[in-house]
């Protein structure tokens, strides 16, 4: 059982997608401009992460080396594409708000990452649980961000008002506020691990 | 277990079960999820159509698609039109598909008129406008608020933002998604203008038999 | 004129990367030097007006027509793969000068999420070929712009002392967001251009 919990802590520690490893920097940025638009992204990415990695240690020994990278593509984008049907069914108020990154997440740096170094050389168990502790780190990553940004941007987290709208600083829920913000919880993050 | 080698054989069956298999699995999961997605988009039709005309007890009589093309930027847009009558029976207006360009991309407008044009009511489709600024869009021009264009008439007040020499405040700092917003609701209401012209002089419409709504 | 108009908003009023978030990956990574970050722009700008040519003949022709529009994610990443691979093959035959120039970020660009991005988009706004032929290599050229900027900053960036929290991806960040707070000056051009052209 410890060396499950260990997979978990490390993607959340010390391999933290967005802090850390820096992967997947697309959907961080464009799709954090709220707490809740973050958490939703992380946890679409999450689900992903978690069923391709599964599938892909099943896929390992079955799929010849110079195809893996078209089947793990495929595997990745089915599983896209079963999200992207299930959220327009029955939760469209995020596909609405995630809109063009829910399909783009087939291109997610992370997952295809994961695929390779993690899941096509280790078995299913422990591939699920990587997915789920780099799947809560990029989600950890994204709530953060998103939390930081609709604060100093609008004046409320989740929704939640703390101080009126009017004194928020716009800029941060603008495309440089991701970079700004993003970069200076990099800094801070880097500060904490002593590097 | 050995690794499969790097065969053509191997290399051919490997690609093709997996392309039948998620072929197979997203046909599956389109075809169960085909109703709900459907169902929601007609529930959100049915209950935006309620809101915008201001009324919880009505009937969606006829669906008219029109397309027309704006002599301002000769481009071609296509709106539809839901002619709408509350529970007795008796004409309650007209609610109006619009799109127009906003700042980052489409702005599709729902908006709500009465039998003699004055807006009942509007709501955002869909957007993409920036949130904080062009977002706002969705509270900024209803009853109360600064921008307010419900009662107005886009056919006698002229509904253009202050800036243009109208008489409509803008979002603060978003004069392009404000210019797009309004450009919609009077393209919407043009376009119910002509739909009733040509009902009078009796010309058919290109028009498909409009569903009747549930309630 | 409606073409210069998409043309000039796709590089300077929605960037790519700078506005739309597409493409950050390669736009972080391989900005160190401005020769590399031109090398990969041109062979963004490449493959993605090919890329976004062949997707839109097959949602027109095959996804619309047969109602498989939920095979758009699949088919298109598969599409752009195959179409790296068979470049990357292509040039190295006819033109092993121009495959030694854009060989090592041909392999990069199918996971850069601005190929596949642009190839759903002009379906999305519902685009003509033309349009999307248009849109898709005025976004390349955005992307290239805006990389070889940034590698330009970069390079400066590499003499300064910064302080060390700041130092790597940090300090990388921060001036990302300095440089889109310059293009967000463009953000009134593309209204001042549609009333010159008379297109407003």
């Amino acid at each position: 059982m410890k060396k499950y919990l260990d997979i978990i802590v490390n993607g959340f520690v010390k391999e933290n997608p967005t802090f850390v490893l820096m992967l997947g920097m697309c959907p961080t940025l464009a799709t954090t401009t709220s707490a809740i638009n973050g958490l939703s992204m992380g946890l679409a990415t999450m689900f992903v992460l978690i069923c391709s990695n599964l599938v892909i240690s099943f896929l390992k020994n079955l799929t010849p080396d110079k195809v893996h990278i078209p089947v793990y593509i495929a595997v990745i984008a089915t599983f896209v594409t079963v999200l992207q049907l299930m959220l327009k069914a029955y939760l469209p108020e995020i596909d609405a708000s995630l809109g063009l990154f829910i399909p783009l997440i087939v291109v997610n740096c992370v997952i295809l990452g994961r695929a390779e170094s993690f899941a096509s050389k280790n078995g299913p168990l422990a591939s699920i649980f990587d997915g789920i502790g780099i799947g809560l780190g990029f989600t950890f990553g994204l709530t953060l961000l998103g939390i930081c940004r609709e604060f100093l941007g609008s004046g409320s987290v989740f929704g939640v008002i703390l101080f009126p709208e009017s004194y928020g600083a716009l800029m941060f829920i603008l495309p440089p506020g991701a970079f700004i913000t993003l970069g200076f919880l990099v800094a801070i993050v880097n500060k904490i691990r002593g590097v | 277990m050995q690794k499969l080698g790097n065969t053509l054989v191997n290399m051919t069956v490997v690609l093709t079960l997996v392309a039948i298999v998620t072929g197979v699995i997203l046909a599956y999961v389109n075809n169960v999820t085909k109703e709900p997605i459907d169902e929601q988009k007609k529930e959100t039709l049915a209950s935006g159509i309620k809101s915008v005309m201001q009324d919880n007890n009505l009937q969606v009589v006829s669906t008219d698609t029109v397309k027309k093309t704006e002599q301002e930027d000769n481009k071609e847009y296509t709106y539809v039109i839901y002619s709408v009558n509350n529970a007795k029976g008796e004409p309650l207006g007209k609610a109006v598909e619009s799109t127009t360009m906003g700042f980052g991309g489409a702005l599709k407008v729902l908006i709500g008129f009465n039998t003699s044009g004055d807006i009942k009511g509007y709501t955002i489709l869909e957007t993409t406008e920036t949130p904080g600024l062009g977002a706002k869009a969705d509270q900024w021009f209803q009853a109360g608020n600064k921008g307010s264009i419900i009662d107005k008439n886009p056919g006698t007040d002229k509904l253009k933002v202050t800036k243009d020499g109208g008489s409509v405040d803008a979002i603060t700092a978003s004069t392009i998604t404000s210019r797009a917003f309004l450009k919609a609701v009077n393209q919407a209401y043009a376009a119910t203008q002509i739909d009733v012209a040509e009902e009078e002089t009796g010309v058919a419409m290109a028009s498909e038999v409009g569903e009747q709504s549930n309630n | 004129m409606q073409y210069l108009l998409i043309f000039i908003a796709a590089i300077f009023v929605n960037n790519v990367v700078l506005s739309q978030f597409l493409g950050i990956c390669p736009f972080l990574g391989v900005s160190k030097k401005v020769s590399t970050a031109s090398g990969m722009g041109v062979a963004v700008t490449f493959v993605l007006t090919i890329a976004t040519i062949v997707t839109f003949v097959l949602q027109k022709y095959v996804l619309t027509p047969y109602e498989l529009d939920y095979l758009q994610t699949l088919t298109f990443i598969i599409v752009i793969a195959t179409l790296v691979q068979m470049i990357e093959i292509i040039l190295k035959k006819m033109s092993p000068s121009l495959y030694n120039a854009l060989g090592v970020f041909l392999p990069l660009i199918t996971t850069n999420c601005c190929v596949l991005g642009v190839a759903i988009l002009v379906i999305q706004i519902d685009y003509s070929l033309l349009e999307s032929v248009v849109y898709a290599f005025s976004t390349g050229i955005g992307f290239a712009l805006a990389l070889i900027v940034f590698a330009a900053i970069r390079e400066q960036l590499d003499m300064v002392d910064v302080p060390r929290g700041m130092r790597g991806m940090s300090v990388v960040l921060v001036t990302a967001g300095l440089l889109s707070l310059a293009f967000m000056g463009f953000s009134g051009l593309e209204g001042g251009l549609r009333s010159l052209f008379g297109l407003a």
